[in-house]
């Protein structure tokens, strides 16, 4: 089919975002609809005193107090040592960062309601703030949840014996990396307007998120109320990359004062409240230590991982997801024999840790791949034949790591070669030379990861989440006109999916995708799925969609073959119609006799009609993993820290290429983003836990004229374990920038014997550097 | 991110602007790119704006004999294209462009910029550089002119009282001649600068300016350094340089200085390669 997998069609979803017609949350028109603002916490860590209302409006602004019957995020997990938080959608007794909701306002406008959240007064009594793992981890500390021994959420261990490599490595290398906090900062904000349907019986809920289904549980959960009493609407989503899979203490209140006021209520996340109450990721701090032989061969890893995982766990993935996933991920696609990892999920006082597109690899992936390099300058060879002679080799595949992960199929080695040979390496040494000759400093870094996708039932119930993925279900049925519907509980925030699940019906059904009407996101008219997340959409979606529609194909085939006058088996589903031989009956006559005309059809025929639910998950519950080498050569002018990306190249591999445009385009947007995570993105705070980067003026994000032409390419390694060989690929782009970039940065830097650990690479970072290095050194010759 | 309730008015002629802006809590606004944001997280709370990108005098750009008179309703964006039949300076040209992107030049104008006085911004230090005179009209429609080298007094503040109205820039015609250069470090295209140097030298009027911008205060004039490069037409060194900024701005970091001596020593270079 020309519009099937594999085919390069624009998306179905386009047109609505060009012309301006789609429907976010912000766009939703309703009659009687108020907003909401919220009175948020000035302080980083306080006791509330007392709220005073504004007099005359107190039918208007609610407490904690007020809102009876809702109860607080408790996000739970199965794993033993695991503290739990209550994230109280508007706090109680006690505010754990800057932008904390504490009071809710409602009036007919936005600027309204912000006006009566000024009338308010909440008289707060400050606490000691913790703004890093250290203090936070300091002997009696101030504890953020008195009944807890001390702030950590959880720690965990994996430990194989290093001591017999310590005696013996030829090489050891220490390093301490930093990830600055980010905000995923999605065009669109947060969103949700809820109301109460008289009819229905029921809280309708408009909420921008990724995840409907999971919502509507939370969301029951939280109110009191029967799932049947909720139905969770995910309009047009405006990227999500992981803020928007999580139960929000907003889309709680706002369904609270729905229900309660009896009038529609939403609230619109502004980008201050983004950059503030948002703020809410990527922040690791490493201490390694890796062991190498004088070839640069990885004899073993050893690694403490401390996340600053803010102030509350979020439901349902918990502040702890990220450290499993920290520990899990830092031998990334290397063949290690040796690895022993301590991670602490660290409570601070800032906004509650949320996962950000990749999650935790983006983290682990810089610091490993800064470590290949510094191993690479220990031993004098080059990064590149350290990396390709670490990385796992195609021979060895399937292979298991040293944490249990099982990469199906692939061939990592030669992934980094032909990324290598995209940007010309051999010549670079030249290039660098030429440059060098006119006072420009140019490096070179590479990059290489693996990006587990679609992992399900038993590695979410690993990481102790009390939901779990499982079967992932899409209902596609023929309709009376003779195209097709397809219903998928997943969601679509900008990655293409409505088009790329429309082109796995499209091969099946042998319709063109513009007659596959695609509905997501809505839990009143999609089966169950828990979302779009951790790269699962097109594996899971898609292979549900792929099943149920092989169901729906054989089912039209029975059809047809009845008015064929044939038996199924003769018959073949091409073109839009049944055919046997030359003579065929077009699926729209099919439907026809289904639907308007079943006196045409034999009285024993098949009765379970043109709508098929179908559940799927791959065969493994490992997950399939994509993979992909970056490859940067950057300028970094010395006079001013500025870092000029000259050349940026993905080798990537994602098994079958549903849809080449959509993989490419996610790429570029992966990238972007691991560009913005490497050199701009950084919410600062003060002492006090005041985020001082609250406007875009601050928080610097990259723009068209900061990022790079990226050039691509591509192999196809199929996974045996899914349908069509689908992996996930949305994330990958965005784990491994940060690795290539500041790789390349400190090859320019060599000569200046300075070195970049901690992300951003900003220039006032890279210039602080070439201080340091600059002082080392007069110190030393003065010494000496 | 709403501002607090304001009336909006939008004046017809000068006076009409000049008495409302006689009252207190009215304020001035133009382009609506600096105060707009401002409003919006409330840190301004007029009770009464008053727009005057509509008054014809201040969307004049014209030449009375040897002077140059740019209206301070004009946007970046006329200065830029340089499309109204008169010569602007090449260096407001330039800058003009580096100014933020498009659609914000096409909304703020040359008299917002300098009212609003972010020692960041483009024009303080240009306007310093190229010795621009404000025209500044008060309630009463009394006019005066106060040099852009001392209008500035520090971060967001000016010689503005609050009944008064920049109407006009006004710069001496050969100054559209003048040897200059301007250097900009920032960290993305349309970004506030993290460094401004700046230079204008005109042998014939034996006029030489030397300024550093984005210092966190007013532009910073260095005459010494002006007259000594007027005079050898040699280029100070980085070392000089150095030197002089730390005289100069004592409580700024290493990385700041090291920034603002980049983009000076560049802005030099411009004019007098080495
Ligand atoms: C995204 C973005 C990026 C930007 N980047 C840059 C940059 O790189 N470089 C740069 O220089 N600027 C930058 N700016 C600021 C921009 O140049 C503004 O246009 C300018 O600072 C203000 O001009 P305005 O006409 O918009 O003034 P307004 O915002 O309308 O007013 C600003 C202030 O000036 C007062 N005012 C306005 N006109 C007069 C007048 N005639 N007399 C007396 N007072 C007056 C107002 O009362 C107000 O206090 C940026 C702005 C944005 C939004």
């Amino acid at each position: 089919m020309k519009t099937g997998i594999g085919a390069k069609v624009p998306r179905k979803e386009d047109a609505r975002h060009l012309n301006g017609t789609a429907q976010f949350v912000g766009d939703i028109k309703m009659s009687h609809l108020w907003e909401a603002a919220y009175v948020r916490s000035p302080l980083a860590h306080a006791k509330i005193k007392s709220i005073t209302k504004p007099e005359g409006f107190e039918d208007r602004v609610f407490s904690m107090a007020d809102m009876v019957g809702l109860g607080p995020i408790a996000a739970q997990s199965t794993l033993p040592t695991y503290n739990q938080s209550n994230h109280w959608p508007l706090a109680k007794d006690k505010v754990r960062f800057v932008g904390e909701c504490i009071v809710m306002c409602v009036a007919p406008t936005r600027a309204e309601a912000e006006d009566l959240a000024e009338a308010v007064i909440v008289d707060l009594e400050p606490l000691p703030v913790h703004v890093t793992v250290d203090t936070a981890l300091a002997p009696n500390a101030e504890k953020l949840h008195d009944e807890w021994e001390n702030n950590l959420f959880l720690t965990t261990q994996f430990d194989t014996d290093l001591t017999e490599i310590r005696k013996t490595a030829a090489v050891v290398v220490e390093r301490e990396y930093s990830t600055a906090r980010q905000c995923m900062a999605p065009m669109e904000g947060k969103g949700a307007l809820a109301y109460w349907d008289g009819k229905a019986d029921q809280l309708v809920i408009y909420t921008s998120t990724q995840v409907p289904h999971l919502i509507r549980t939370g969301l029951a959960e939280c109110m009191g109320l029967d799932q049947g009493e909720v139905r969770v609407i995910a309009p047009d989503v405006g990227g999500g990359f992981g803020y928007k899979c999580v139960l929000q203490p907003e889309e709680l209140t706002v369904g609270w004062a729905a229900k309660h006021l009896g009038r529609p209520i939403r609230w619109t996340e502004d980008r201050r409240e983004h950059l503030t109450a948002g703020a809410n990721t990527r922040e690791h701090k490493y201490k390694m230590t890796a062991y190498a032989d004088d070839t640069g061969r990885l004899l073993g890893v050893d690694a403490d991982i401390w996340v600053d995982v803010g102030a509350y766990s979020v439901w349902p993935f918990t502040a702890c997801l990220e450290a499993a996933q920290a520990g899990g991920n830092l031998p990334g696609p290397y063949d290690l024999g040796a690895y022993a990892c301590r991670t602490y999920s660290v409570a601070t006082n800032k906004p509650g840790f949320t996962p950000y597109r990749g999650v935790a690899r983006p983290g682990v992936c810089f610091a490993m791949e800064l470590t290949i390099d510094a191993i690479a300058r220990a031993v004098g060879r080059d990064p590149l034949d350290v990396r390709r002679l670490n990385l796992v080799p195609g021979s060895k595949m399937p292979y298991t790591n040293i944490t249990g992960k099982f990469y199906d199929t692939g061939d990592y080695p030669e992934a980094a070669r032909q990324a290598a040979e995209m940007i010309d390496a051999k010549s670079f040494a030249k290039r660098k030379a030429e440059a060098a000759s006119t006072g420009r400093h140019l490096g070179i870094g590479f990059s290489s990861f693996t990006e587990q996708s679609a992992h399900g039932t038993k590695v979410f119930a690993s990481w102790g989440l009390a939901l779990v993925p499982g079967y992932e279900q899409a209902m596609v049925k023929l309709a009376p006109t003779g195209s097709v519907e397809v219903k998928s509980g997943n969601q679509t925030t900008g990655q293409g999916l409505e088009t790329t699940i429309a082109q796995v019906a499209s091969d099946w059904l042998s319709l063109d995708i513009s007659s596959i009407k695609v509905t997501m996101g809505d839990t009143g008219m999609t089966p169950y799925s828990t979302g779009a997340y951790a790269s699962r959409g097109m594996v899971m979606a898609g292979g549900a969609v792929s099943k149920a529609s092989e169901e729906l194909a054989r089912r039209i085939r029975v059809l047809g073959a009845h008015l064929l006058q044939c038996k199924a088996e003769e018959t073949e589903l091409k073109d839009g119609a049944v055919f046997r031989g030359a003579a065929s009956v077009s699926l729209k006559q099919i439907a026809q006799a289904w639907y308007l005309r079943p006196d045409l059809l034999p009285d024993n025929i098949e009765t379970t009609g043109m709508e098929v639910t179908e559940g799927y998950k791959p065969t493994i519950d490992t997950g399939v993993f994509t993979y992909a080498t970056h490859a940067a050569v950057v300028e970094v002018d010395i006079e001013t820290g500025k870092v000029d990306i000259l050349d940026y190249v993905i080798f990537e591999d994602c098994g079958t290429r549903v849809n080449p445009l959509i993989l490419d385009g996610q790429s570029y947007g992966g990238a972007a983003q691991g560009i913005g995570t490497a050199l701009f993105e950084e919410v600062i705070y003060d002492s006090a836990g005041q985020p001082l980067t609250s406007t875009l003026a601050d928080y610097i994000l990259p723009g068209p004229a900061e990022l790079p032409s990226f050039r691509l390419g591509h192999s196809e390694s199929p996974s045996p374990y899914s349908r069509h060989g689908i992996k996930g690929v949305g994330e990958g782009a965005a784990i491994a920038p940060s690795g290539a970039l500041v790789n390349a940065i400190n090859d320019a830097l060599t000569p200046f014997g300075a070195e970049i650990n901690s992300i951003p690479a900003t220039p006032h970072r890279i210039l602080q550097a070439i201080f340091d290095a600059r002082d080392a050194r007069e110190m030393l010759e003065a010494a000496e | 991110m709403k501002p607090v309730p304001f009336s909006h008015n939008i004046a017809d002629t000068l006076q009409l602007a000049s008495k409302a802006l006689n009252t207190d809590g009215s304020k001035i606004i133009a382009g609506g790119q600096s105060i707009g944001p401002m409003l919006n997280l409330r840190l301004v709370r007029p009770t009464t704006l008053i727009g005057v990108t509509r008054l014809e005098e201040l969307q004049k750009i014209h030449i009375i004999g040897d002077t140059l008179s740019i209206g301070a309703a004009v946007t970046h964006a006329r200065i830029e294209d340089g499309i109204d039949g008169v010569d602007l300076p090449p260096m407001m040209r330039h800058v003009a462009r580096s100014i933020a992107y498009r659609a914000v030049r096409n909304k703020g104008t040359l008299g917002g910029s300098l009212a609003h006085a972010d020692p960041a911004a483009d024009w303080v230090t240009t306007m310093t550089a190229l010795d621009a005179q404000l025209v500044i009209r008060d309630a009463r429609g009394k006019s005066r002119r106060e040099p852009m080298a001392s209008f500035m007094r520090g971060a967001y503040r000016t010689g503005l009282q609050q009944d008064e109205c920049i109407t006009a820039v006004e710069m001496p015609v050969a100054m559209g001649q003048a040897l200059w250069g301007y250097d900009k470090i920032c960290r993305k295209v349309g970004e506030f600068a993290d460094a401004i140097g700046a230079i204008v030298i005109h042998p014939d009027l034996k006029y030489a300016r030397v300024v550093v911008g984005a210092t966190e205060d007013a532009p910073l004039l260095l005459p010494d350094m002006a007259r000594e490069i007027a005079r050898t037409a040699t280029a100070p060194s980085l070392g000089d340089i150095d030197s002089t900024l730390a005289t100069y701005l004592p409580g700024a970091s290493r990385v700041k200085r090291q920034l603002l001596k980049t983009a000076l020593s560049r802005a030099i270079a411009k004019v007098i390669p080495s």
